[in-house]
């Protein structure tokens, strides 16, 4: 009974979405992060699905994002790759997964993360977005040198 | 278009063939027209002495003049515009633009938006690289740069003469020893980064442990406003005071520079020492500045 059950809900999590993208292998909890990067708000028309903490055979626990009617482009998807470098891409047509891809970690980060240095240039009102460098030791400033090394994710714009 | 915006845009050779040229251009060997007809911009928006009067000396011994706008107050930005506008505007007014502004990565902002060169000339507490320069020349005025024991002494958190003069250092196989009051200390991200170049960093308590181990000592000046008190400015201040006294153990060679302006750093009767060099140091200011404007504007 309770597997049923299980299988349900489970049926549920993973239904599948006639056209659109789904994120799959997010690192457990880091959904809500990935929505933010990807600049989804309250105010997004398209319907977006989130299952956070759902069992995976690889990964313990893994997190989907699925939204509907709207594929992401490479850059979009590549920045993902800074919170959850195992998450995959499925873009969705008629039901069918119709390009499959990884992330790649990207070399430059525009726009995305807010420079925690409040000296620094880019939190100005200079006509800037930010841009951070990828260094293996984390996100380096492109303006002020200031090296993010851990919580990317509180630095989001 | 060649910009000079950090050191770290430099590498081991770059630094020598400037201060090669330095060098040239101190012994007279120059073109005192080779900058003819051209115009130098000077944006400063932060109080400077010797960096503004020594890049507007460069400029004039070149041939080439200068424009400012005096002072902050007198210009633009005053009204609101952004430094981004600022400079747009300013390069079709000259042939390069000298920076220096109190927020980090401003003159990596004005490389972007100019169409004439940019020399960074000091940005907040982040890069000051002609200071760099003159540094690292008034140094290999007395000695090879390479292999020597370094202190650098004072506030090494926000110094930005500091930060610049160790990333420099790391290319010359130096050996850091850093002395400096609680919570001044070198900032942990920059130690890391030098420390992973290969540099050694060794921090002290005092500098007369040090004393007859290094060869030159460079001096920041420690800001009163960092203190709550002026009782724990002092306390403090003192204790990091180069005196005859502390110098009766350097050795022979031993030079003491000092980016200057110095408050209660240095004693006085060091001046008249013959370890003393932060005078013929500001000095050098004009011919590497020079060999500078030479670099991104010919």
């Amino acid at each position: 009974m309770k597997s049923s059950e299980s299988a349900d809900n489970e049926g549920l999590l993973v239904r599948r979405i006639k056209n659109g993208t789904v994120i799959d292998h997010i690192d457990g909890g880091e959904a809500l992060n990935v929505v933010k990067i990807l600049g989804i708000t309250g105010t997004t028309q398209e319907a977006l699905s989130i299952a956070t903490n759902v069992q995976s055979r690889d990964m313990g626990k893994k997190d989907i994002v699925k939204l509907t009617n709207r594929e992401l482009s490479k850059e979009e998807v590549d920045r993902i790759a800074l919170i959850s470098p195992r998450a995959t891409i499925n873009i969705i047509r008629n039901y069918k997964v119709f390009e499959k891809k990884g992330v790649e970690i990207p070399t430059l980060i525009e726009g995305l993360v807010r420079c925690p240095n409040p000296g620094c240039i880019s939190n100005t009102h200079e006509p800037i977005q930010s841009k951070f460098k990828v260094m293996p030791n984390g996100l380096r400033c492109t303006y002020c040198d200031w090296v993010i090394t851990k919580d990317v994710t509180s630095h989001i714009i | 278009m060649h910009h000079i915006i950090s050191i770290g845009d430099f590498d081991r050779n770059g630094i020598d063939r400037l201060l090669d040229h330095a060098g040239q251009i101190d012994r007279k060997k120059y073109d005192s027209n080779a900058l003819g007809g051209k115009i130098l911009a000077v944006l400063f928006f932060e109080p400077s002495t010797r960096t503004r009067l020594s890049f507007e000396s460069a400029i004039a011994r070149l041939g080439g003049t200068s424009l400012s706008v005096g002072s902050v107050e007198a210009c633009s930005m005053a009204k609101g515009e952004t430094l981004a506008d600022t400079v747009r505007v300013v390069s079709g007014y000259a042939d390069a633009i000298v920076i220096r502004h109190p927020k980090e990565g401003a003159a990596r902002l004005a490389a972007e938006f100019s169409t004439v060169p940019v020399i960074n000339a000091g940005d907040g507490a982040g890069q000051h690289p002609s200071q760099t320069l003159l540094d690292l020349y008034t140094i290999r005025q007395s000695m090879p740069i390479d292999n020597i024991d370094i202190a650098l002494i004072g506030d090494l958190r926000y110094g930005r003469t500091a930060h610049s003069l160790a990333s420099a250092l790391s290319l010359y196989n130096a050996r850091l020893h850093t002395i400096s009051p609680k919570g001044l200390e070198l900032p942990a991200t920059l130690s890391e980064q030098l420390t992973e170049k290969g540099m050694e960093i060794i921090e002290h308590d005092s500098i007369s442990d040090i004393i007859r181990e290094v060869d030159v000592l460079y001096v920041t000046r420690i800001q009163r406003e960092r203190f709550p008190d002026s009782a724990s400015y002092f306390n403090v201040a003192s204790s990091y005071r180069i005196t005859p006294e502390l110098l009766a153990d350097a050795k022979k060679h031993l030079i003491v520079l000092h980016p200057l302006p110095r408050v209660d750093e240095i004693d006085p009767r060091v001046d008249s020492l013959p370890h003393a060099r932060y005078f013929e140091q500001s000095r050098n200011g004009v011919p590497v500045r020079m060999a500078m404007l030479m670099q991104v504007m010919q």
